[in-house]
């Protein structure tokens, strides 16, 4: 007779505009998906490399250099004159010119550039073994490459990290100034409804709207870049789960006073823009130095990077993830606590 | 009428609220007293700016008083909020109301809150939206949308509605159409408190209407009693031609019939019992000083006319120039 108790009611109306918003799905959904398959393709392996040679002067004069390099797979070698090799070598379209000379060889190339460091060893060693050099030690190669190790497999676990802090801070945050501004809130709290019932719709609509987050990113990986869960998907669903909680709680905070969406979009940024920078979305926090990794390892987004790369990549257990997990439940609930003592409602 | 009676749904007195900010002290209500009575339509009438809402949100118990004593339906707010809210009905000024659930969803949402009410069907009916039930709400025209924000405050099936400006910013057929809705809740029995800043509105819905400015009551009374403390019950407004000077308000008030004279910069305004008598003297009278006419009206006297005489400003500029 009574319909839908006020709680359901509440979850089904937010889980009801949520859908029916477009925009909504596809930042939710479909960008962290397209931002993993553009990223996967970009830094995807390739075959071995090979060196860019010039070789100056031949094929007039000594081409015996030439040929030795031209034979060797992991050389791309060229013969020039002397004007266009400087050229090529100043616009980085080579990167060591070979120079024969009289008692042997002037290699020259620019020290600073990672390419031509290592073709300089590698053309010092293959026409040194063509001269004769017999190396006292053998050495012998054995490539690996799997996955774990990649850059997609880096990336996945901090798109989603990525995609819980945006989803806690814009899917709370934003959605809650909005009603404040249309007034509402207001208009709710004019009712007999309890807030409590309020927000903890808005926590449970957080919920349900992670599980496919989650899902798909992990889906995508799985099935385009063979990125592989090591850890149980329990463990996944669980780290994730804290993740959207603390950052909802994140977002009741950084929206609790705001009257405009100027300014809940402008604070949002302010929380959110350090950590797409610091905590290991794209790469790893350890780049920054030593003096400030206290302080980046204790953000809530490194705090559960590092948990969802733990489980995802290294099989970690929960457990062995309690202090980080504590670390941002605690994030969650202190903000959560204060959002509620100062949350405006008109 | 004794205290305590069972016929006063709202009772306020001494009610203040001050509004302090860094650049400035506003005393938005200044010492408000007022009683609304079971049944009836009671209108809080006033320019923006007035008090009307900051009155109107105390008595909803959305704001608190810096002072006074507020008594809604028998009970305080501070005492029993909940139950309170079950029994009233709320339509703020200007809600905008989740754009993509249906009228039907946003009505079983706010059905959900209270323990006994209307269905969303009779909701629907009541403010005859049946046909906008699978509508979203970004669809609707400003009036439809109105009519679902009462349809809202009804939903609980409240005894006692409060409703903030529920036609500002319609079009003419849109407000008709509401005010044959509030109209019939009334016939239901039905309290209802509404704030106004049209005087037409207030004369049509009201059994009783206060007058606020500056958040003080300053006359309370049916409409048709308040009209008649002009003294007359017509108004004859005139203007002459821009170069004419015209004669003095002791003239005008010397007409026959003339019970009150404003002068104002487009023209005469002239409160009188019998027009019949008084168009003609006057014409005569202005032949007679060779004034040329640029226009002449007659009219029934309306709240307006009761607005500006209490307070020597016009209630029409007032709401254009804070719009």
């Amino acid at each position: 007779m009574s319909g839908t108790g006020p709680f359901r009611a509440l979850l089904v109306s937010r889980l009801r505009e949520f859908y029916r918003e477009p925009e909504a799905l596809f930042w939710v959904y479909g960008f962290p998906v397209l931002l993993a398959i553009g990223l996967g393709i970009a830094f995807r392996e390739r075959p071995p490399e090979q060196v860019r040679i010039d070789v100056l002067g031949a094929p007039v004069g000594d081409d015996a250099a030439l040929r030795t390099l031209q034979a060797d797979p992991r050389f791309q070698a060229r013969a020039c004159a002397g004007g266009e090799c400087a050229q090529r070598l100043r616009l980085g379209r080579t990167d060591l010119v070979v120079v024969p000379g009289a008692q042997g060889f002037e290699f020259r190339f620019d020290p600073t550039r990672p390419e031509s460091v290592l073709a300089r060893a590698r053309t010092e060693d293959a026409l040194q073994r063509a001269a004769g050099r017999a190396d006292p030690v053998k050495v012998e190669e054995q490539p690996v490459t799997q996955p774990g190790s990649r850059y997609i497999d880096f990336l996945i676990p901090g798109l989603l990290g990525m995609n819980l802090m945006g989803g806690g801070l814009w899917g709370i945050g934003f959605v809650l100034v909005d009603m404040r501004v249309r007034k509402l809130l207001k208009r709710l709290v004019a009712t007999p409804m309890r807030r409590s019932d309020f927000l903890l719709a808005m926590m449970g609509s957080r919920i349900l709207f992670m599980l496919p987050e989650v899902a798909l990113l992990l889906a995508a990986g799985a099935l385009l870049f063979h990125v592989r869960v090591q850890g149980s998907l329990l463990a996944v669903l669980a780290v994730s789960l804290l993740g959207a909680v603390s950052f909802a709680g994140l977002g009741l905070f950084v929206a609790c006073r705001a009257q405009k969406i100027e300014t809940v979009s402008g604070l949002m940024n302010v929380v959110m823009l350090p950590m797409w920078l610091l905590s290991g979305i794209f790469f790893s926090s350890e780049r920054f130095p030593a003096a400030l990794q206290p302080a980046i390892q204790a953000l809530p987004l490194t705090l559960l990077n590092e948990a969802l790369r733990a489980v995802i990549l290294e099989g970690a257990s929960l457990s062995s993830q309690a202090i980080r997990l504590g670390g941002l439940a605690l994030w969650g609930a202190v903000s959560f606590v204060l959002a509620l003592r100062w949350f405006r409602w008109s | 009428m004794p205290a305590g009676s069972a016929g006063v749904a709202i009772r306020c007195s001494g009610l203040h609220k001050r509004f302090v900010s860094r650049s400035s002290t506003v005393d938005a209500v200044n010492g408000l007293d007022l009683e609304v009575r079971s049944g009836e339509c009671f209108g809080l009438l006033g320019p923006n700016g007035a008090g009307k809402t900051t009155t109107i949100e105390i008595l909803e118990g959305l704001l608190a008083p810096t002072s006074g004593e507020v008594e809604v339906l028998g009970s305080r707010w501070e005492s029993h909020p909940d139950q309170l809210r079950q029994r009233i009905g709320i339509s703020l000024q200007e809600t905008r109301f989740a754009e993509k659930l249906s009228v039907r969803e946003t009505l079983e949402l706010f059905r959900s809150f209270y323990r006994r009410g209307l269905s969303p069907e009779e909701a629907m009916a009541q403010v005859s939206l049946q046909e906008k039930s699978g509508a979203w709400v970004g669809k609707l025209s400003g009036g439809q949308r109105q009519r679902l924000a009462v349809a809202c405050a009804l939903i609980g099936d409240p005894e006692l509605l409060f409703l903030d400006e529920p036609t500002t910013g319609l079009d003419p057929q849109s407000r008709r159409s509401l005010w044959d809705i509030l109209r019939e809740l009334r016939a239901r029995g039905r309290t209802i408190l509404v704030t106004t800043h049209y005087m037409d509105e207030a004369e049509r819905l009201c059994d009783r209407v206060a007058i606020v400015d500056a958040g003080k009551v300053i006359a309370l009374g049916s409409p048709a009693e308040l009209v008649a403390r002009l003294g007359g019950e017509h108004v004859v407004e005139f203007a002459l031609d821009a170069t004419a000077k015209g004669i003095g308000e002791a003239e005008y008030r010397a007409l026959p019939g003339v019970s009150g004279v404003r002068i104002h910069p487009d023209g005469v305004a002239l409160t009188v019992t019998e027009p019949h008598i008084t168009v003609p003297a006057l014409l005569e009278r202005l032949q007679r000083e060779r004034l040329a006419l640029a226009r002449l009206a007659t009219r029934h006297v309306s709240l307006e006319d009761v607005f500006v005489e209490l307070t020597g400003r016009n209630l029409r500029d007032e709401a254009a120039s804070a719009a």
